[in-house]
């Protein structure tokens, strides 16, 4: 293994948002705080159905995830698609770098990225809320996993956009509806049987859902079968990372 | 003789259907300035990014200071450095943090010394520390060419390094390439500065069309096939009829003038009685004669046309 060369790659991939620092940190943070503003005022001190616990509260670690969850994409989509426009891909497949240390790199920075910025809202938010951590863990696993996922999402649609416009369909046809449906906004408890079935089909849904168990202690899914769909979800992407940059897909004639 | 890189039977199909090498075979030896030449189209970046693992081979076989290159590309890829004909920078970083980003890739921590003597060497330390963004073209190309040494590598090949670079930093790359060549590194470049090439390079290859038409050292081209031309120069054009008959001594036209090929003996003699009594019998008496040495734009442009008719 070149880990030397893994290593210089992840740091590549992190000073990118680390120098960009307002776009990439603060500017996620102030959306996650007027989005909690809004629904403060809107919603008062209401509880969520079928639960003991205050909306604005239960809003919070989905806010902190969603957030998690589009970061860790943007830094692998954006990175990719750059390079390409600037076509300084060629570097990366002129180096002795194997996809596995390519793909270890790239969702190394994103998941950073997404910690970061987690740590920071939580940081900003923790003034306004009783939410704490109940399960460290939980919270672990599932944001971690979420970045992975979402950061090899990020990559393989870096890959496959040839224009910044089909990354942009990519983001709201696909990420935003899957992020968005998946139990940020709501308890699934509230939304019809249909809907509810379907959402077990989302592994959007697992992560959310996991990832408030650890700060709520409540969560909507069997929590042994989240873990195995979040373990699935999380190794097939990563397996498609590394077998996609090891063809060359969409990068080499 | 050892070679830094022999190339068998390549192929290159594109997903289009072109056909951009048609088993092209190659021989590079180990410590030589090779010349690869061949006009626009000729499938000279094509073999070059195949090299660099920037685009597949469809078929062949690549040795690469012995290793098999298709094989064993992280070994191949630490003793080599490519720069690609395509400008790409990275837009976020400066060039200092570019070429220590590169070595890391390569697997060597960055050589902090070695990276400034490369700012140095061509002319960059004073834009080292500018955004990439703010490069001229000229400078992004040295960049490049920068990026392609930072890891010392055995053998480098340059596409097309000096195009839009001014002729006297060009200068001050060349004494660059030779120093290092001087130094034991194979270097492999393609140029359309047919008379730098002619200049640096002991050895050459022209290919066109995807196939190779000559390689050999580049005394030898110029000897052998070069040898010399006899220019005449008449008032009035030449008949296609006039060219057909003269066929032998390949004739190339320039303007008014008719250039026809001499050849040595064994001797050291040349045919230049014979070629110039038949070209008065058949076109008449010229306006002018005189002998010409070709030099290598002289026998480029004669292989590659050879080959057209
Ligand atoms: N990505 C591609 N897809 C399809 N055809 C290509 C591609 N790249 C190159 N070609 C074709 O392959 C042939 C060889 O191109 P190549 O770039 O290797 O030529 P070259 O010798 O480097 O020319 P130049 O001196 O202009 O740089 C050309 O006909 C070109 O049109
Ligand atoms: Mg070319």
């Amino acid at each position: 293994m070149n880990w030397y060369g893994c290593w210089t790659l992840y740091t590549r991939e992190t000073r990118r948002f680390l120098n960009v620092n307002m776009q990439t940190i603060v500017a996620p943070a102030l959306t996650a705080i007027m989005y909690l503003i809004v629904f403060r005022y809107a919603m008062g001190d209401r509880e969520v159905p079928g639960m003991d616990v205050a909306y604005f509260d239960f809003l919070i670690p989905g806010l902190v995830m969603m957030a998690m969850l589009q970061n860790a994409f943007a830094n692998t989509s954006s990175s990719i698609m750059v390079g390409k426009l600037m076509n300084v891909q060629i570097f990366l497949m002129m180096a002795p770098l194997s996809a596995l240390e390519v793909t270890i790199a790239f969702l190394a920075a994103a998941v950073t990225r997404a910690v970061i910025v987690a740590i920071v809202l939580l940081l900003v938010l923790a003034p306004f809320t009783n939410v704490h951590i109940e399960h460290l863990w939980m919270i672990l696993f599932y944001g971690i996993a979420g970045s992975i996922i979402m950061g090899g999402l990020g990559l393989i649609g870096g890959m496959w956009s040839k224009t910044f416009d089909d990354m942009a369909l990519l983001n709201n046809f696909i990420i935003m509806p899957l992020t968005f449906l998946s139990g940020v906004f709501y308890s699934v408890k509230q939304l019809p049987e249909v809907w509810q079935t379907m959402n077990h089909f989302n592994p959007f849904f697992y992560l959310i859902d996991g990832f408030r168990h650890g700060f709520l202690n409540v969560g909507d899914t069997n929590p042994s079968q989240a873990i195995i769909v979040v373990s699935i979800a999380t190794l097939s992407t990563i397996f498609a990372c590394w077998y996609l940059w090891h063809t060359g897909w969409k990068l080499k004639e | 003789m050892s070679y830094a890189l022999e190339v068998k039977q390549l192929t290159k199909t594109y997903r289009n259907g072109k056909q951009a090498l048609q088993g092209v075979d190659l021989s590079v030896p180990e410590g030589s300035f090779f010349a690869l030449l061949g006009p626009n189209g000729a499938g000279k970046s094509s073999l070059i990014n195949i090299l660099a693992d920037t685009v597949k081979p469809t078929s062949g076989h690549v040795t690469f200071l012995g290793h098999d290159l298709f094989r064993e590309r992280r070994w191949c890829k630490q003793h080599l450095g490519v720069v690609p004909q395509e400008i790409a920078f990275d837009p976020f970083f400066n060039p200092r943090d570019i070429l220590k980003i590169m070595s890391g890739m390569f697997g060597f921590k960055p050589d902090l010394k070695w990276i400034d003597e490369l700012l140095e060497r061509l002319e960059l330390s004073e834009h080292a520390h500018k955004n990439a963004r703010q490069l001229s073209g000229g400078m992004r190309r040295r960049l490049l060419v920068a990026q392609a040494l930072v890891h010392k590598p055995k053998v480098v090949i340059l596409d097309e390094p000096t195009a839009g670079v001014d002729v006297e930093l060009r200068k001050r790359l060349w004494d660059f390439m030779r120093e290092l060549n001087t130094n034991g590194t194979t270097i492999l470049l393609t140029t359309h500065y047919l008379e730098e090439a002619e200049e640096l390079c002991d050895h050459v290859a022209i290919i066109d069309q995807g196939k190779r038409l000559t390689s050999q050292s580049m005394k030898g081209l110029l000897d052998s096939v070069g040898s010399s031309a006899l220019v005449l120069q008449y008032a009035k054009p030449m008949s296609q009829q006039a060219l057909l008959t003269l066929a032998q001594f390949s004739p190339r036209i320039d303007g008014d003038k008719i250039l026809l090929c001499l050849k040595k003996d064994h001797s050291g003699k040349n045919n230049f009685n014979a070629v110039y009594q038949t070209a008065i019998q058949v076109l008449g008496e010229a306006k002018s004669v005189r002998i010409q040495n070709e030099d290598l734009e002289d026998v480029f442009l004669r292989i590659t046309n050879e080959k057209k008719t």
